[in-house]
Formats: C-alpha cells, structure tokens, sequence
C-alpha cells in the first residue's frame, strides 16, 4: 500500500486527534472478519445446542419415567430428578408381569444365529460379486439391487403362507434361516467394500497358489474388517430391534423376544401392580445395548452409509 | 502373430479352462443369495400373484375369484381411508425429513470443535429400536401423564388431545418420524463433505457471496443425493408400519390406519390372506408409480457431473 492509497486517513495520522473525532475509520470492531466469525459460530453453537436438547429430551423423559414412582409420573410441575429416585423400577419389571430373562435368551438366540448366517453369506456372496468374473454376473448384480427396492409386503403374505405350509410358524426359523441366504444391503456394502482392494493382491496369492477360498479368508478377509464389523453391528441392531417378524411369527409368549415383550406389557397395565415406570425401565434396558454398540462402533455406522448411502 | 500357433492355443485353452472355473466358482460363491433369492423373494412373488386371485383363509380351501379381491378392494371404505392417511403421512414425513436433515446437515458441515458430538446426537435416535421408540412417544403424547402437555401447561397453552385427538394423531406419527432423520442427514453430510472444495475457492474468487455459491454449486452437486434420499425416503413412508402399530394401532376412528397396517389387519387379524395379498400388489404399483415420478422429474433438477464432460 502506497502512502497516496490512504488518502484521506494518511493525511489524517498527521493531525492531532481532536476531541470526538474517531481516528479509526475502518469497520468498527463487530464488523471485522474475526468478530463476524466468532459471532457466526456462537450462533451455530446456540442453533445447534438447542437442537440437541430438543433431541434428547425424549431420551431424559424415558429414563426420567423409569425412574419414577406412579404417582410422580404426569406430575405437574415435573420433577427433572425424580424422588424418590425407583432404581427398583428395573429389577422389579423385569419380572413384574413377563420373565424377560426368558425373553432376553430369546433375543440373543435369534441375533447371534441371525447375525452369524448373515455375516458368512453376504461375505461369500460378495466375494463373487466383487472379485470373480462371470457370465451375467452384472445382470445378477442389478437383481440384487432391485430386491433391495422391493417393498417387502409384496412377499410378507406368500412367505407367511410358504412358512405356515411348512410348519415353521411359531418357530424361530421364519426369523433365522432365510439370514443364511444372504441380505442385498449387506452383500452390496461388502462388495463396494471388496471392490477398493487391489486386484493384484488376488493374483499374487494366486501365484502362491492361493485357490478362490484361500484369498478370500486369508488375504481379504483381514482387509475387509471395517467393511465385516458394519455389517455384522448393523446386522445385530436389526435383529435386536426386530419387531415385525417376530409379532407375525411367534404367538407363543414363551418364545417371544424382548421387543415383542416391552409392547406387550404396556397393554398389561391395567392390572394395579405394573405401572409405567417398569414398563419405561424395561424399555430402557432394551435400548442400552443397542446405544452400547452405537457409541462403540459408530464410526462403523457412518462408514457404512457412506460407503452405500443407504441404511438397512 | 499367426492365430493356428500351438502356444497360442496352449494359452487360449488354459484361459478358457480357467475362465470356465472361474464362473463356476463364481456361481458357487453367489449361490447362497440366488437360492435365496429365489426361496424367498422370485417364488412368493410368483404365488403372491396366484394368492391374490383367491379367497383364504388357511384352513378352508382356496377359492379362485378372479379380480374379486381387486374389486372388493376398492369397494372397501377403509382401503381409501389407509391409502389418504399414508399419503398425508409420507407428503410430510418425507418433506419436512429433507427440509431439517438438510438444514442440519448445512449447519454441521462447518468445520469447528465438537461437530462429532452433534453428529452423534442427531444420529442417535435413527439407530433405535423402533418399537421402543414408539412406546416412549406413544406416553409422551399421552394426554394425561405425557410431557408434551405438561409443557403446554408450563408455557400456560391448554392441554392437547394428542394420539387420541383425530386430528392430532397424525401429526403427533409425523413427529415422531421427524426424530429419525439422523441417517438422511448422514448421507446428506457425507455428499456435502464429497464436494471439491476447488468450486468454492474460485466461486469466493468471483466474488460470489452465501447464496449465489449455495444455489450454483452446493446445490447443484447435492442434488443426486436429494434426489436418491427422496426415492428412499417415499419408499419407506409408503411403508410405516411398527410406529402406527405402538404409537396408536390406527387409531383414533382410524386416523392413523396406515396403508401397511391395515394390511396386517386383513392378513393376521381377519385371516383374509388372498385380500392381502392383492392389497400388496396395489401397494407395490403405488411406490412403483411414485418412484417413476420422481425419476421422470429428474432431468429437471438433478444435476450429474458428467453431462458437462
């Protein structure tokens, strides 16, 4: 900047300050680039925090329930910390109306089995998507996708039929045996996943005298961990959550799962020993695994969205 | 090279030998998903055609009726009633979930301390447990005990009907569904991260202020994933079913009598399984014809970067 450029202000340094006269022209404070930011990122924080509240209030609220005496329940003004503070609350509805012990084996039976038979045939079947070469493999692939844009109510009353035929309503294998057979979202997660890999690792283990098996479980297979770990987490959080499957296919409460359960002991509330406060604790407990396995794994979540845009 | 030369034949039969080992590896490989495939999704399908042509029950004998179901459907008050619920649902469900994923997903593009932590929290809800989830709003919205109303009461508002308000109830399912629009704004966060930040250098260069760079560049290379969040998004309202089940089974006077739920209804509570079935394939050419919609509009405002190249 030349001495001329300041002009008028280059003059106006030379000059005494007078009283009242401002010797800085230039953007007053707030409207510096620095205070602006600052100003535009406070908002973003404000904007942003109160989203957040807004979304976990109803977070608070269920656990504030569970935690509540019936009586304190609807209470106006509400107590945001209960009191008495109900820790019993957990234990006793547990047991109050339904044994969700029972129902909690149940649930683990049907999500390892589920996830294990998911995991195993999605990653056998997108190592043939994905790294084999085929006649109509693409028009294969393109089937696949479009099942995943099949309404599955179009299937729902047939399967039901085809499973009822065979005797397997009121079993657990409506639920687990059709996850042996692969899932289009998962394999197609798996097969975007295998298709970054290297082809030339597959023909230096080929050299080596690697056959289609061996590549699979000993050189890609340890690569495609991140890949393997989303889809068995999402895999697990279906099953957990499943309420449809399991409400069309299981009437026996003996064989119901958690899910199924906590629904069922909310119409149990008229009776004057369960109130909602079990109900809540329940409902409470059903989602700490699943939050469990969020915060552990989210980056495993976030991967799969993006690696497929889609969620399940 | 002459094409009669014995090594190359040698070599022609070997890769031919090893491509025809090839595809039957690979057909092994994808073996579990096409028998799948055909187990669980290509043979109802086919009997899912056959079902909906009948009249049963399970236990009595199937009766052919022809395009009775389809009729019958049609002549049923509660069909149109579902149909018109799951429209209202879906129009706002879908609408307001683009317009507060993309929002949000502006906000939480910027690059400042502690954005994991909101990503999180806005995350969070979508990976619940649906019919949890519903359970909890379902007593939230409970006009006697719930906390919707107790905040009315404390900003002295007078108290609402909610899920037993038949007007209510809808919007009250709509709420509930707007909770879950982590995923969306996830995949709109990673769209919005995946454009080159090269644009905006030399948009800012151009002197180009907040908006005009919104309108020409964010916009624009946003908009095939707007537009694969909108099929999706169509898709799965069409299909809500496990919220309307909890939060109100349909109620009241069958204000949130879902498309899907009342499906179920006919199937597992009237055993009228022939009627489902059809009630499905109407179902079926309904999102079909949506998902057409929105691909036919696509020309006009989705923008692929490779018509330019």
């Amino acid at each position: 900047m030349t001495r001329s450029d300041r002009g008028i202000s280059g003059l106006a340094s030379n000059l005494p300050a007078l009283p009242g006269y401002r010797h800085n022209t230039g953007p007053k404070w707030w409207q510096t680039r620095r205070a602006r930011n600052i100003a535009g990122r406070a908002l973003l924080y404000l904007v942003l925090t109160i989203g957040s509240v807004v979304f976990i209030l109803p977070f608070f609220y269920m656990v504030n329930m569970a935690l509540s005496t019936p009586g304190a329940i609807g209470k106006y003004p509400m107590d945001w910390i209960p009191k008495p503070l109900m820790l019993s609350n957990f234990v006793k509805g547990w047991v109050a109306y339904y044994n969700f012990t029972k129902f909690l084996r149940n649930t683990i039976y049907i999500t390892t089995l589920g996830t294990l038979g998911t995991l195993a045939s999605c990653v056998l079947v997108a190592y043939g998507f994905g790294r084999l070469r085929f006649p109509g493999r693409d028009v294969w692939f393109i089937v696949l996708l479009s099942t995943m844009m099949l309404p599955s109510q179009v299937t729902l009353v047939p399967k039901y039929v085809i499973f009822a035929r065979l005797h397997w309503v009121n079993t657990y294998k409506p639920l687990i045996v059709p996850a042996f057979f692969g899932s289009a979202f998962y394999i197609f997660l798996l097969r975007q996943f295998f298709m970054t890999l290297p082809r030339d690792l597959d023909d230096a283990a080929r050299i080596d005298g690697c056959g289609y098996v061996g590549i699979l479980t000993r050189i890609l297979l340890p690569l495609c961990k991140p890949a393997a770990v989303a889809v068995v987490v999402f895999s697990f959080v279906d099953l957990w959550s499943d309420f449809f499957g399991p409400l069309i296919y299981l009437n026996d409460p003996e064989k119901w799962t958690l899910v199924l359960g906590v629904t069922s002991l909310v119409t149990a509330i008229s009776h004057s020993f369960i109130h909602m406060g079990y109900v809540m604790a329940v409902n409470t407990l059903i989602v700490i695994p699943v939050l469990v396995i969020y915060f552990w794994a989210q980056s495993y979540f976030i991967e799969g969205i993006t690696l497929t845009g889609v969620r399940g | 090279m002459a094409p009669s030369s014995p090594a190359f034949v040698h070599a022609g039969r070997l890769s031919w030998q090893r491509a025809r080992i090839e595809a039957f590896a690979g057909y092994l490989f994808i073996s579990p998903w096409l028998i799948g495939f055909f187990a669980w999704t290509a043979i109802p399908m086919l009997y899912s055609i056959v079902l909906s042509v009948q009249e049963t029950d399970l236990l009595t004998p199937a009766k052919f009726v022809g395009l009775g179901n389809y009729a019958a459907l049609t002549a049923d008050r509660l069909f149109w009633k579902s149909l018109g619920n799951t429209a209202y649902f879906s129009f706002f469900s879908v609408f307001l979930g683009l317009l507060g994923s993309l929002t949000l997903a502006f906000l939480m593009n910027a690059r400042i301390p502690g954005i994991k932590l909101y990503r999180t929290i806005y995350y969070l809800p979508a990976i619940l447990p649906a019919a949890p989830v519903a359970l909890l709003w379902r007593m939230i919205f409970n006009p006697e005990q719930g906390i919707a109303n107790i905040i009315l009461k404390s900003l002295h508002l007078p108290p609402q009907g909610w899920i037993y308000s038949e007007k209510l109830a809808m919007p009250c399912l709509i709420v509930m569904s707007l909770w879950g629009i982590g995923s969306s704004l996830m995949i709109y966060l990673a769209g919005l991260q995946g454009i080159p930040k090269e644009l905006y250098e030399a948009a800012q260069i151009d002197g180009a202020g907040w908006w005009p760079r919104v309108r020409s560049i964010t916009l624009p290379m946003l908009s095939p994933t707007i537009f694969f969040n909108l099929i999706m998004g169509i898709i799965g309202s069409f299909q809500v079913f496990t919220a309307s089940f909890v939060l109100t089974n349909g109620g009241p006077n069958f204000a949130t009598l879902t498309y899907v739920l009342y499906l179920y209804n006919n199937a597992f509570r009237y055993f009228k399984f022939g009627f489902a079935a059809a009630s499905a394939w109407v179902l079926f050419f309904i999102i079909l014809a949506l998902t057409a919609a929105v691909f036919r509009s696509s020309p006009a405002w989705v923008y692929y970067e490779s018509e330019l190249r």
